[in-house]
């Protein structure tokens, strides 16, 4: 059992991270100008929970084209429905998501058109497939969905600003600005890369950004623990040289740490079912972009922020 | 850092333990640790299930199927019906003796607003109407601070009162409405024989209902939404309602549509409430010679017996009308006085909806409409399908983290892997043990942890290479890795426990069961990582002696 790959992994490294830190930045800030623009110009597309309306899930047969499945939930006049293939579901049926907008109402009148729709839509759906088999409905009011978007936003706000606390409280000021500097970068260019896909953004969308954060975050302070241990032990050492030599002593750890999380993930994206694609899909581009940004935001930030060097606190 | 007291090695052993038998009973069938009572549906734990833990974690709606609805109560209807009652309260405090002269006593937008004919009078009148005006009940025993209305009699108008209802009154109402909406609904729940439903409060005007196993949520939105307010009326046969119900009517004569009509028909009825639902002592499915099919039965309590027989000595051979939800359930001649308090609802009932019936007039009326806001219905087959695919993805990560840390690592690796078993058996035993509730984006917070509490053990693991690469001794390496590496892990799981806390406190229904496994995840990866890994490590030292790390 002496056998170890971990021996192969060069040791001692001294790629100059650093000195490419314009080029990273000009890297990050293209990924930022770029999902901003994505953003504003395409927009997100947003799930059921976001989005309000009716949504279900059906297995229909094989032999079921998608287009009269769409034609039966535009029949029903109540909006335009989308219909969107999820996957098989046995040897002859397949899984649509079929949904329709919003309903229009003020307030509670609106709530009761809701459930109306959900009503003729399953009705019409029954009545034109017998054996349709229905899965499972979501029917989300305007009010609960405006709060959804509220409190998700506010999530990724508390959360960050918990964070940057944290870090000023563990470390100095100058770490807490590197830090979010680097967070939010994560969470611009995640929000960017669902705006480029037009992968749904949904709930679990929210709780993968978070996720993303506090991985983020985890990689972030693993390298600035070690920094602030060599500024301690090369007193003589150019701010420069030691955030280089602190990237590449962690280098191995950043690495190892991506790939297995990186390994569960991509299970979970490949066999964890239709509900959690966006989940992990989020959640691998997110570890990606978190290494990322740890090693090429959130360390370089710390020679524009002028961190001191001779603090004493423990 | 090397040495485990004999007290630390037993703690870790329990620990360790107790997830094991907490997670144990989720992998054998029920059948084998129940003895299930088929007479009322329990289930007693049998043979050496008595003695350990027997309960299994429990699943989201997500994962086993059902219906998770969230209802809203309409509060404009409960505010405007408190008005209108405080306007009749207030005709009512103006007739005493002597009577003051309103010319009106009227629901103008939020307020209540009395206008005397004599002015001179105004103060009088706004004596009586602060009598009215008592502390809030805010519901706990105590008196509110508050009074329940503002009075305010304008000096540049001399005949006006304008009375409003204050906030404090506003949210005791509230209160009061969902905590009456919600034992209304739980009375109908349970008559309905379902499993374990869940019903609670959601915030100030919504209430969640949560019944496992129901994957038609129209039952539950027929049963729940329904007011069933029930009241007693005399028929006034001698205004027509006109062929749609549109006609004129006089004061104290209302139109309502006959229900088994199908709208089509229409009855003139004294709006006067002779007996509510609040009079009802129970109502039960029987049947009845002049009826085909079930019917429904019903019995007053004793002062409802008495106002019935009085009402049936005085109007025979008139009809009065039972009114459910503005529409009429039924409309008998009176032929005689009934005396006995009881009766029957006929017409057209098939057993379930007389059924229906029956278990919405037993629960009571709920004081307000209440509109679903939000549904969220998973058929058992889709809970299969999703927690099927959920341990198959828990299994296979699990898997491929072990192979690739045991490649990198060698016998480290294998000690990751023991301390990351323990750690799922942590997860799953600590959520059996607490009572969490697993849901599907609970299982990829599962499969997460798995992929990030290696990172304690690579944090270790690289520190104690670099010890090894500046000529340590396996045992200084040792020593000062797991050292040296515990402010990281620290900090990097601090960090990574807020956003779980936060989504927690801030994430709606299903994203909770994620906050719940990454948030229990991140506390026993830390523990295994660093203190399982850690013993098995020292145990591995001693007994191998190595003169160097294969690291």
């Amino acid at each position: 059992m002496s056998l170890a790959l971990v021996k192969f992994l060069p040791v001692g490294t001294k790629i100059p991270f650093i000195r490419g830190r314009l080029i990273a930045l000009a890297i990050s800030g293209l990924f930022i100008v770029f999902s901003m623009f994505e953003f504003a110009t395409v927009g997100i597309n947003f799930g059921i929970d976001f989005r309000g309306g009716i949504q279900t899930e059906v297995a229909a047969l094989n032999t079921t084209p998608i287009e009269s499945l769409r034609d039966t939930a535009n029949g029903l006049d109540l909006g335009e429905a989308r219909v969107q293939g999820a996957g098989g579901a046995g040897e002859d049926r397949t899984t649509y998501l079929i949904s329709l907008p919003l309903q229009e109402g003020e307030g509670l009148e609106g709530e009761a058109a809701q459930n109306t729709a959900r009503q003729a839509l399953e009705a019409a759906l029954l009545a034109a497939y017998p054996d349709i088999e229905m899965r499972g409905t979501t029917v989300i009011g305007g009010a609960v969905s405006g709060e959804l978007i509220v409190t998700g936003f506010t999530a990724i706000g508390v959360a960050l600003f918990l964070m940057l606390i944290y870090i000023w409280f563990r470390f100095e000021w100058q770490y807490s600005v590197g830090a979010i500097v680097a967070l939010t970068h994560d969470v611009i260019a995640t929000i960017g890369m669902f705006s480029l896909t037009q992968m749904t953004f949904d709930l679990a969308t929210v709780a993968a950004i978070l996720t993303i954060v506090g991985y983020s975050m985890n990689d972030t302070v693993v390298v600035y623990d070690r920094i602030r241990e060599n500024l301690r032990k090369y007193k003589r050492m150019p701010l420069e040289d030691v955030l280089n030599l602190s990237i590449n002593d962690t280098l191995s750890r950043t690495i190892l740490t991506s790939v297995t999380t990186l390994v569960a993930l991509i299970s979970l994206y490949l066999i964890g079912g239709t509900a959690l694609k966006g989940f992990a899909f989020a959640m691998i581009w997110g570890v990606m972009i978190g290494t990322f940004s740890s090693v090429f935001v959130a360390a370089p930030i710390l020679l524009f922020t002028n961190v001191q060097r001779e603090s004493n606190d423990g | 850092m090397l040495h485990f007291g004999r007290w630390k090695l037993l703690s870790i052993l329990i620990i360790t333990l107790l997830g094991v038998m907490y997670t144990i009973p989720n992998f054998v069938p029920e059948t084998d640790r129940y003895t299930i009572n088929e007479a009322d549906g329990t289930a007693t734990p049998k043979g050496i299930w008595r003695f350990i833990p027997s309960g299994t974690i429990n699943l989201g709606l997500d994962l086993q199927g059902g219906s998770h609805i969230v209802f809203e109560v309409d509060m404009d209807e409960v505010r405007d019906a408190q008005l209108e009652a405080l306007a009749s309260d207030i005709r009512t405090a103006l007739r005493e003796t002597p009577p003051l002269l309103a010319r009106s006593v009227s629901v103008i937008g939020d307020e209540v607003v009395v206008l005397m004919v004599r002015p001179e009078e105004r103060d009088v009148a706004r004596e009586r109407i602060d009598a009215l005006n008592t502390p809030v009940d805010t519901g706990v025993g105590q008196v509110g601070l508050t009074n329940m209305y503002d009075i305010a009699a304008d000096p540049a108008d001399l005949s006006a009162i304008r009375i409003s209802v204050t906030a404090q009154q506003y949210e005791a109402i509230r209160n009061r409405t969902l905590e009456q909406s919600i034992t209304v609904i739980r009375r109908r729940l349970d008559g309905l024989g379902t499993t374990d439903p869940t019903i609670a409060r959601s915030g100030d005007r919504r209430v969640l209902v949560q019944v496992p196993g129901a994957d038609n949520p129209q039952e539950i939105i027929d049963l729940v939404g329904t007011q069933a307010a029930m009241s007693f009326h005399m028929v006034d046969e001698s205004v027509d309602p006109g062929p749609n119900g549109q006609a004129r009517t006089p004061p104290g004569v209302s139109v309502f549509t006959m229900a088994d009509t199908g709208g089509t028909a229409w009855l003139a009825v004294e709006t006067r409430q002779r007996l509510t639902g609040e009079n009802l002592n129970q109502a039960y499915v029987t049947s009845h010679p002049n009826y085909v099919g079930p019917v429904v039965g019903f019995r007053l309590d004793t002062q409802g017996a008495l106002i019935f027989g009085e009402l049936t000595r005085t109007n025979r051979g008139r009809r009065f009308a039972i009114v459910l939800d503005d529409e009429i359930i039924t409309a008998p001649s009176i032929n005689e006085p009934i005396l006995s308090g009881s009766g029957v609802i006929g017409g057209g009932y098939t057993y379930e909806s007389a059924n229906q019936l029956v278990i919405l007039l037993n629960a009571g009326a709920l004081p307000a409409t209440l509109t679903p806001v939000e549904q969220r219905v998973v058929t058992a087959s889709l809970g299969r399908d999703q927690i099927e695919s959920g341990q198959l993805a828990v299994m296979i990560g699990f898997g491929l983290v072990i192979v690739f840390m045991v490649a990198m690592y060698g016998v480290f690796g294998l000690f990751s892997t023991m301390a990351l078993l323990v750690n799922v058996f942590l997860i799953l035993g600590g959520l059996s043990g607490l009572g969490m509730t697993l849901t599907l984006p609970g299982i990829a917070g599962i499969i997460l942890t798995i992929g990030m509490a290696v990172d304690a053990n690579v944090l270790i693991f690289e520190r104690i290479r670099e010890e090894v690469r500046n000529n340590r001794t396996p045992v200084q390496a040792l020593q000062a890795g797991y050292e040296r590496a515990l402010a990281a892990i620290l900090d990097a799981n601090i960090t990574t426990f807020i956003a779980a806390a936060v989504l927690y406190m801030l994430g709606a229904g299903p994203v909770r069961g994620f906050a719940v496994t990454l948030g229990v995840g991140i506390v026993t990866s830390v523990f295994t990582a660093f203190v399982v890994s850690r013993l098995l490590a020292v145990v591995w030292l001693r007994a191998t002696k190595p003169k160097q790390l294969p690291l």
